[in-house]
């Protein structure tokens, strides 16, 4: 579906995306997973052919997006990050409207505006215009809007970003839908446990660069440990105890509040704790998460 | 050539599918038709007021074709060619900018097949019903008040559209490049300024030579004329030229406005 070799996306001086390579296969769900900043939108837009690679090598479809841009769009289903549903128009109107941009019939775009009002569980507010729509409603139109020419290729850009959690989990629900329908996801998210819930394989990126690649599990294996032991000291200065965690795990993380140990065994390393005389005033074992894995692999530091 | 390489890619359906949409948000906004509304009657009350009302005192001016007519007949097409202008600007100037940088509705629309020439050509092609729909309201009064025939008002139609097409394109490209919504002051100063210095309430010919080429440089100079010269029931072949300055407007403003949205949303 998607198949891109030393991508990239440069805007002046400034380069967004620096040279990627990407494979996505038919019926995938694929993530891209990184902070802000990483390059995960601009390499969003060049798939959906809105903006075109300022270097490499890409194919949506088997075409070439510089060419058949209209004919490769035809086929896809665009979610944006930021809803750009039309104010002047009502619902049900957003639908029909952009049915008739992929050249459906009138009586097309009723029909499909129809399914798609269900699809989006929409259907008392299809005649109210859209600025009164909570987020999650809005955000199930924009999904519904992209569904609209029946497309193969549906990308999402942090699709649930905003939501509160009864939304997402109901966004999640309609996108594994599709995905169970056969239609190949593309979609960016900070949030890991969308990306665990949705995505087959995933990249991360920093910087423009993939980092690390695979699925949620095996990329946990690899960047990870099996377990987390997270141990808070009450006042205890967190730097000074560090020394003293010596040897007990693979490696060991600082933040504020707390001491993250990465070990194969959680249990194991916590007696091992105790053993050495640390007495820390709570503590959490709990299994290695995608989020572990992001923040190893992109760093702390607050990126804007 | 160029043309030629354009329209062959351009479907008709695409750029019907963008005005279908500025149809529907007629349909299903109530304050669309106020603004409608208002924008039809500014020219009308100049005509009465300037037209009639100060036509009073000045009587009858010559009609650059050797005739003397009375000075209502001498601005009502003026006003006629002011109005399609208004109209076709109201709709490419504000409605245009909203829709490119606030609610992002092109940005919604590039995501689909359409491409920017596409999205420029429905935007237009709504400008002109717009200002269409004020021009013919235009001359059903100015038949109504005799200050032009039935038939002759009849020919001046096809050439308000141009009107429309040629300001509304323009309109377009300037509001490609506007930063915020205090640029529209200076869309508003010089629209304002063409209304009045284009020959609409004096005839040209009176003018200092240096004023008067200045004038007849000006776009709405050649759609009054143009326009003039058909309610007067006596085009001459300076409409020619008239008609293919405006269209050379219509050509430059889409080129421009379509590389434009290009530029701006598909960055």
């Amino acid at each position: 579906m998607i198949h891109a070799r030393g991508l990239v996306k440069r805007f002046g001086d400034f380069t967004a995306v620096a040279g990627i390579d990407l494979d996505v296969a038919p019926g995938e769900a694929f993530g891209f997973l990184g902070p802000n900043g990483a390059g995960k939108s601009s390499t969003m837009r060049m798939i959906s052919c809105v903006s075109m690679p300022s270097a490499g090598e890409l194919r949506i479809l088997g075409m070439d997006p510089v060419r058949q841009g209209p004919a490769i769009r035809a086929r896809l289903g665009v979610c944006p990050q930021l809803d750009n549903l039309d104010p002047d128009l009502t619902v049900r109107e957003n639908l029909t409207t952009y049915a008739r941009y992929f050249g459906l019939s009138r009586a097309q775009a009723r029909e499909r505006a129809e399914e798609l009002l269900d699809f989006a569980q929409l259907r008392e507010k299809a005649g109210s215009r859209v600025e009164p729509l909570s987020g999650g409603m809005k955000r199930r139109l924009t999904i519904a809007r992209a569904m609209v020419n029946d497309p193969d290729l549906v990308l999402l850009d942090e699709p649930t970003t905003g939501l509160d959690p009864q939304a997402r989990h109901l966004l999640w629900e309609r996108l594994f839908r599709l995905k169970q329908r056969g239609v190949t996801l593309v979609l960016t998210t900070h949030y890991m446990d969308e990306a665990e819930q949705l995505c087959d394989r995933l990249v991360v990126m920093d910087g423009g660069r993939i980092v690390a690649e695979g699925s949620p599990r095996s990329l946990i294996e690899r960047y990870s440990s099996a377990e987390v032991v997270e141990l808070r000291f009450g006042d205890r200065v967190l730097r000074e105890v560090v020394p003293e965690l010596e040897g007990v795990a693979d490696r060991v993380d600082v933040l504020p509040d707390r001491i993250l140990v990465y070990a194969k065994d959680g249990d194991g390393a916590l007696s091992e704790v105790h053993r050495r005389g640390l007495a820390p005033s709570s503590v959490l074992v709990r299994r290695s998460s995608l989020e572990d894995v992001f923040l190893h692999l992109t760093g702390r530091t607050l990126v804007d | 050539m160029v043309t030629l390489a354009v329209a062959r890619r351009v479907s008709a359906g695409r750029v019907g599918a963008v005005v279908g949409r500025n149809v529907g948000a007629l349909r299903s906004g109530a304050s669309y038709w106020l603004v409608l509304v208002s924008g039809f009657f500014e020219p009308l009350l100049y005509l009465l007021s300037i037209g009639v009302g100060v036509g009073a005192l000045v009587g009858s001016v010559p009609a650059g074709d050797g005739r003397v007519v009375s000075y209502a007949v001498f601005v009502a097409p003026a006003m006629l060619a002011a109005s399609a202008m208004n109209g076709a600007l109201a709709e490419t100037t504000f409605n245009f900018f909203f829709k490119m940088r606030y609610a992002k509705t092109f940005e919604a629309i590039l995501a689909t097949p359409v491409r920017p020439v596409e999205v420029a050509l429905g935007e237009l092609c709504w400008a002109m019903v717009r200002s269409s729909v004020y021009t013919a309201l235009f001359l059903v009064v100015m038949v109504v008040l005799r200050l032009a025939d039935p038939w002759w008002a009849v020919a001046a139609f096809p050439a308000t559209m141009l009107v429309g097409l040629a300001f509304g394109a323009v309109g377009m490209a300037a509001s490609t490049l506007l930063r915020g919504w205090q640029d529209f002051d200076l869309i508003s100063a010089a629209q304002f300024s063409l209304f009045l210095f284009s020959g609409t309430f004096s005839p040209v010919g009176d003018y200092p030579l240096v004023l008067r080429v200045l004038v007849e440089a000006l776009p709405l100079y050649h759609a009054v004329e143009l326009v003039r010269g058909l309610t007067l029931g006596a085009p001459g072949w300076a409409a020619l030229g008239h008609a293919a300055y405006l269209v050379a407007m219509v050509v430059a403003g889409l080129w421009f406005a379509a590389r434009r949205i290009e530029r701006v949303l598909c960055a």
